[in-house]
């Protein structure tokens, strides 16, 4: 009744391409902007904004880089990982050590990130699917290889780096809402340009190489320039949010903590969340994120009676009835559940 | 209408576990005070072994006090589990979870003590990293909130040295004439090539170059399942007389059986610590048998707190872990950091008087800790554990390690304790720390107070 398209006129270029056409829409996200900027920060305990929150925003942000990659352009890459760890490195490097200001060493970090992430692009020019696959998980181990072993990267520590404190105009980043603001900030400001990036020229070039890419060819699509600035855009995203990461939420990095797990990990928050969509991106790394030490919180009720190896268990054994629960029900990722409620909502409350 | 229901009913399982989690915290209410614990245990992921035993010996140390009336009979201790899976991000999680109640924490993987170093410093809560960790944070003008009880990577590398010093025919006393037996020797550093593997190459190397061996590194890229080629290299080519064998979880199995593959005796093998526990060389069978180990502390049941626990806790069926893994290594390293973490609760109720004990109490007590021979006669803990003696500028307190030997069915305490290079160490280590307290910007502190 109230969720609908019908008299809504357009009646400007502009309407006409909102990112949210339904007004409902519209005032939802902004009520959720409004959430994440006013309300989390002043209600939320600190705890929750600093293990669930920020971990969230950052995870968030490089499944949409690895989205745009794999959802949009088609081009899987299982690596993604390292290149969450060459921004958190060159953040370090760049802020730590040249002494440039945080937020361009933090863009810098994603730059180099994006630099490596292309020429690790390169091979998708010549293979793709499985094929390509395996390319990009040789980045995975590459890049592990020399942060390890290149001690000038991390300063000789043994692959692990501390983050320095931050500063913006010599204002001190240092309390858990300070951090939260940052984070968000610039997920905020990323994402709206990623979102604008897939409506774009750009993004429908990606999706025309991702659904078949010689015809894409045919019609004019520069494979070349487009394959590899899909690398280079969607490892710029994993690589501010690896720096995110490493200084809103750890306070330190260390390599073991973006092994290729983590790379799965961000694969299957796409899957879940639904490949293609930025919704999807966030539903996908809230269920990675969230969910597993909810399920892990909500077992501590039990630590009395159950013995406590049987509780650690358990907690992957729901996790992983759960992935493939949502994988079984929904094979369009949770993205697709909310596009399914959004068409019932249309109709409602007369369904034909 | 099926779909609908199986998602109302899991949608409905975490609801309620989110309303249980907050009753539960309105229910706790207890007569005596509680020391609260938190411990940041790995049951699951690839290490299980290593973690499943430590938390259920630290575990289970706590309900024998308990079970004895609590700390000095007033203060029971309260402990609960987190567990990381021995990822990072999981591990800081569970630090800010208990951040308000506790006051010392073990983070029980390199990754997680790296990340959780600064945090504990700013927050006063002592980091206990017994055995891992950075070596170089036994030095306590830098590190303050950071005790590496009992003894570090460093000591235990040069203890290494001396131990195979000893089998070559040195009487372990006069560390003048330990250059004569190990001149010209040919020693294997065969290490996972991450982070914690290459923390002993600079030791190994220096020590090298004062006494006359050679040293050369091997390298094994994680996770290490596969060493055919590293250990043709040792073998064959290199023809090393002794190999340490400093790797981790399922890399540890598989030098044994693949030395016992080309021929090398086991019995010149020498593991690291994380490399010495029966979950590590009982799938190598027969291979492992002769195969040595160093230690911080002994092995079995043989000691009067132990069979006291089995007594106590286990026959009040309030174990925590399976009974057949009592006494086993790793059981053993949870009970004693245990029982360490108690002797410092002990030492600073002495001055702060009995209470709950906050972290800058409980680090007072890590630093003031003397464990002497006599008290732990007392403790019941004769052969299980080293004295210690910490100070302002040592937080490392022993030092000395342990050998034991795998006789194919158990390990055997050999009732070698070797004490390490002191001065030697503690040189690298006042060096490194410097360098880190430099690039910090921390001044050191003062210990002459």
């Amino acid at each position: 009744m109230f969720y609908r398209e019908c008299s809504n006129f357009k009646d400007s270029y502009a309407s006409d391409m909102a990112i949210f056409p339904i007004p409902l829409d519209r005032w939802g996200f902004i009520f959720m902007l409004f959430m994440a900027f006013v309300i989390i920060p002043m209600f939320a305990s600190e705890y929750l904004i600093a293990n669930i929150i920020i971990p969230f925003y950052c995870f968030a942000l490089a499944a949409f880089g690895l989205n745009l990659l794999a959802g949009y352009a088609g081009q899987i890459s299982i690596g993604h990982a390292a290149f969450m760890a060459v921004g958190a490195y060159a953040t370090f490097n760049l802020y730590g050590r040249l002494g440039v200001p945080l937020i361009p060493s933090i863009l810098g970090g994603g730059l180099i990130s994006a630099a490596v992430g292309a020429l690790f692009g390169l091979p998708s020019l010549r293979i793709k699917g499985f094929y390509l696959a395996i390319a990009t998980l040789a980045s995975q181990f590459l890049i592990e290889w020399v942060i390890v072993h290149v001690k000038w990267i991390s300063g000789g520590v043994f692959g692990t780096i501390e983050a320095p404190k931050m500063f913006i105009f010599g204002f001190a980043i240092d309390t858990a809402v300070r951090k939260y603001y940052l984070a968000l900030c610039i997920m905020a400001v990323l994402m709206t340009l990623g979102k604008n990036l897939v409506r774009g020229q750009l993004g429908r070039n990606w999706m025309a190489i991702r659904d078949v890419d010689y015809a894409a060819e045919i019609i004019g699509v520069n494979l070349y320039r487009d394959k590899l600035t899909a690398f280079a855009v969607s490892t710029f995203y994993a690589g501010v949010a690896g720096a995110l990461l490493c200084f809103c939420y750890l306070g330190a990095a260390n390599i073991e903590g973006f092994s290729v797990l983590v790379s799965f990990a961000l694969m299957g928050m796409i899957i879940i969340g639904g490949l293609g969509t930025v919704l999807g991106s966030f539903l996908g790394a809230g269920f990675f994120v969230m969910l597993p030490i909810a399920i892990n919180q909500s077992l501590g009720s039990f630590m009395e009676v159950v013995p406590a190896d049987i509780l650690s268990n358990i907690e992957s054994i729901i996790f992983g009835g759960l992935i493939v629960f949502f994988l079984i029900v929904e094979p369009y990722g949770m993205a697709r559940l909310w596009h399914t409620i959004k068409d019932k909502m249309r109709l409602w409350p007369f369904p034909y | 209408m099926v779909r609908k229901l199986l998602f109302g009913i899991v949608a409905l399982i975490l609801v309620a576990g989110f309303i249980m989690v907050s009753t539960q915290a309105m229910a706790a209410e207890e007569k005596k005070p509680e020391q609260f614990v938190g411990i940041l245990a790995y049951r699951t992921g690839p290490f299980a072994a290593g973690g499943s035993g430590w938390s259920s010996g630290k575990e289970d140390f706590m309900a024998l006090i308990n079970s004895r009336g609590g700390i000095n009979g007033k203060i029971m201790y309260k402990w609960e589990e987190c567990e990381t899976a021995y990822n990072t991000e999981r591990g800081v999680e569970c630090y800010n979870r208990f951040r308000d109640r506790m006051a010392f924490v073990h983070p029980l993987s390199t990754g997680i003590t790296y990340a959780l170093i600064p945090k504990g410093t700013e927050d006063h809560i002592v980091v206990v990293s017994g055995g891992y960790g950075r070596a170089d944070a036994s030095d306590g003008r830098v590190f303050p909130w950071v005790f590496t009880l009992p003894t570090n990577y460093w000591s235990q590398n040069t203890a290494k040295i001396k131990f195979i010093a000893m089998k070559q025919g040195w009487d372990g006393k006069d560390m003048a004439t330990i250059g004569k037996y190990l001149k010209g020797l040919k020693i294997a550093n065969l290490h996972i090539d991450v982070p914690y593997g290459q923390e002993t190459k600079p030791i190994l190397d220096a020590m090298a170059k004062k006494f006359g061996f050679e040293v050369r590194h091997f390298p094994v890229p994680w996770p290490g399942i596969d060493q055919k080629a590293q250990w043709m290299d040792i073998a064959r080519r290199y023809k090393a007389d002794w190999v340490i064998n400093r790797n981790w979880g399922v890399s540890c199995t598989v030098p044994l059986k693949e030395a016992a593959r080309l021929g090398f005796p086991a019995n010149r093998i020498l593991g690291v610590w994380w490399c010495g526990s029966e979950e590590d060389v009982l799938p190598a069978g027969p291979a492992a048998k002769g195969y040595w180990s160093t230690n911080f502390h002994g092995v079995g049941r043989n000691f009067p707190i132990i069979q006291e626990t089995i007594d106590k806790v286990y026959g009040a069926m309030q174990g925590n872990i399976s009974f057949t893994r009592v006494g086993t290594v790793y059981y053993n390293r949870g009970f004693v950091a245990g029982i360490v973490d108690h002797e410092a609760i002990l030492t600073a109720q002495k001055k702060f008087g009995i209470k709950v004990l906050s972290g800058e109490e409980f680090r007072w007590g890590m630093e003031h800790l003397n464990i002497t021979a006599e008290r732990i006669k007392e403790i019941g803990a004769e052969g299980l554990m080293q004295p210690l003696r910490t100070s302002c500028e040592d937080h490392e307190g022993g030092g000395s390690v342990f050998i034991q030997q795998w006789d194919g069915e158990q390990w055997v305490n050999t009732g070698m304790i070797i004490t390490p290079m002191k001065e030697f160490v503690r040189g690298l280590i006042e060096k490194s720390a410097e360098k880190y307290a430099k690039e910090k910007g921390i001044t050191l502190r003062d210990c002459k107070e």
